[in-house]
């Protein structure tokens, strides 16, 4: 293992009676990276992370964080994990710092460490004015960022964000990737799933694409945009006299026909499409920059998972 | 997994720390916030099942083995308050934290193990029916019929009853689908425990198969047994069957109890 791994799976599988939802799979997590872990529902994302902090046992193959097998250490593991879930399981019974003390009990915090740590987490995700309100009270925004708040508390090393923005309205969001910035600045080790590839795009170093139990792809978003995507794409109406022209002038573009729009695919260098546009001007014609969502669906598909 | 290999890992003994009282801590500071409205029903309830009961029926019943019948029922509502109070605990609250709050999950994220999230539950079923029993204990010393000091040895008795009945209740959230199942152990196990346990008639009413079977099944009825003998310092020798009989179930079903939820919520 590499001195800077911090994570490591070989060979590791996840079975539910019949099912596999995690296949065989290997992967490293470098200190300070963040690692986003991409694919359609159902694809293992929130297994692999539910084996990382220890809450689902692995079924074969091996898992380690900072050198300790999940399987033999989790107390030590889960106690230098943080864990922001995908879906709020913040506890209703409790106010907004009571949640987080409550939470900070668990780990054997002291009773004025964790008071003094909740009052600076609330300040760092503009919630103190909710201190002592309800958990029912708050908007989903609200909710979402006292969940990273709670996934603090321990000071964790490692961060592991499972869909931290889902369901967030654009301002919540970029406030969470603001703060998701500044923990990883503080050399924060962060894994993050996520469905939104601009997300991915803007925060992470490296991605895994996760599809029907297997890493498909991975590599820096940058890197993987070149490879699979290419430069630039541009989008036209269907037409079966504009396929022939395009075919011929760019035999190594890829095209994709989704109902009445055409998608074309070039590596070669950016203005390619803007000169051919100029001698064949096209219907409802645009050229825009290639981006992770296309590798996302090149490499899975378009068909729709339940 | 064979049927042997189940049967074991279904009695595997729990590996526990301290950190059992952290989760037990967390429903404690739950039921403070509410404690006026939480105190209400154990205080009310006696009051009812002893003024309705207790004296208005009770004037029609003859004395059981010389015993006013309010005297006769006394007891029997410390029992009863033991065994509600966990029992409903454990399963309603119990599955509304599991399923509906999701508490289990945020709490096994942290250091604590599940083991220890569903035994820091039982413990707190057992404290509150230790604190139940007291409002009731309370409430029949109010009305000047406890008859010998021995009764104070209720308060650990309820504590290891109320272990037994969170346990019993365990079991049952460990495989209900819903909350309305709940409705099943309700009605078909608590509610006939409640009538039929020695609580309001002695069980020498029944024929001596049922009465043997009420002592041998019915967990209420030992409760209840302790209870009555305590209350007027009868002591003797069956009170010893009764709390060997609580001493040996709790600990089946507190370990079952562990094991099956477990295999419920960590596939």
């Amino acid at each position: 293992m590499a001195s800077d791994t911090v994570i490591e799976a070989r060979g590791l599988t996840k079975k539910f009676d019949d099912f596999t939802a995690v296949d065989n799979i290997d992967f490293q997590v470098h200190t300070g990276e963040c690692c986003g872990f991409l694919g359609p529902n159902g694809a293992g994302k929130t297994t692999t992370i539910k084996m990382i902090h220890c809450v689902l046992p692995v079924w074969s193959g091996t898992l380690t964080v900072a050198n300790m097998n999940v399987s033999e250490r989790p107390r030590e593991i889960k106690s230098m994990i943080g864990v922001a879930p995908q879906e709020s399981n913040l506890d209703p019974d409790f106010s907004v710092i009571t949640n987080l003390l409550v939470y900070a009990r668990y780990f054997d915090i002291p009773k004025h460490e964790a008071l003094k740590r909740s009052e600076e987490l609330l300040k760092f995700f503009q919630l103190e004015e909710k201190k002592d309100v309800i958990i029912d009270s708050l908007s989903t925004g609200m909710k979402r960022r006292l969940i990273l708040a709670r996934a603090l508390i321990n000071e964790p090393k490692i961060l592991l964000l499972d869909e931290p923005t889902t369901g967030l309205d654009p301002q919540a969001r970029h406030m969470i990737w603001d703060k998701i910035r500044t923990l990883k600045k503080q050399g924060v080790t962060i894994i993050l799933t996520t469905h939104y590839m601009d997300e991915a795009a803007e925060l992470c170093d490296r991605t895994l694409i996760m599809d029907n139990g297997k890493i498909i792809e991975q590599g820096p978003p940058s890197e993987l945009v070149a490879k699979h995507a290419g430069e630039e794409v541009l989008e036209l109406d269907y037409d079966e006299q504009v396929i022939k022209t395009l075919r011929q002038k760019f035999p190594e573009a890829r095209l994709e026909i989704l109902g009445d729009r055409i998608h074309v695919f070039t590596k070669e260098p950016h203005g390619v499409f803007k000169s051919y546009l100029e001698d064949f001007p096209a219907k409802g014609a645009t050229v825009r920059n290639a981006n992770l969502e296309d590798v996302f669906l090149k490499l899975t598909g378009r068909k729709l998972r339940e | 997994m064979t049927q042997k290999q189940n049967m074991t890992s279904n009695f595997k003994l729990p590996k526990l720390t301290y950190r059992v009282w952290r989760v037990w801590r967390r429903d404690f500071d739950v039921f403070m916030k509410t404690y006026k409205v939480n105190f209400f029903p154990p205080l009310i309830e006696p009051l009812l099942y002893l003024v309705g009961l207790g004296y208005g029926l009770g004037t029609f019943v003859q004395n059981i083995d010389g015993i006013p019948y309010v005297e006769f029922i006394a007891p029997a509502l410390v029992a009863i308050s033991i065994m509600n109070g966990s029992f409903f605990e454990c399963t309603y609250g119990s599955f509304v934290r599991m399923y509906f709050q999701r508490t289990f999950d945020a709490i096994i994220a942290t250091p604590i193990s599940i083991e220890e999230v569903i035994a820091g539950e039982l413990l707190w079923g057992a404290t509150r029916s230790l604190i139940s029993s007291t409002i009731v204990l309370a409430v029949i010393a109010a009305f000047g019929l406890i008859k010998s000091p021995w009764f104070m040895l209720m308060l650990p008795i309820a504590f290891l009853g109320g272990l037994m009945f969170s346990s019993i209740a365990m079991c049952f959230t460990s495989m209900a689908p819903n909350i309305e199942f709940f409705n099943y152990p309700a009605f078909l196990l608590i509610t006939p425990m409640f009538m039929l346990s020695g609580t309001f008639f002695p069980l020498s009413r029944f024929p001596p198969a049922m009465q043997f079977l009420a002592q041998a099944i019915l967990p209420l009825t030992h409760t209840v047994t302790l209870s009555r003998g305590l209350m007027f310092g009868n002591l003797e020798s069956f009170l010893l069957i009764s709390l060997a009989w609580i001493a040996v179930v709790t600990p089946f079903f507190f370990v079952l109890s562990i094991n099956r939820m477990k295999k419920k919520l960590i596939k």
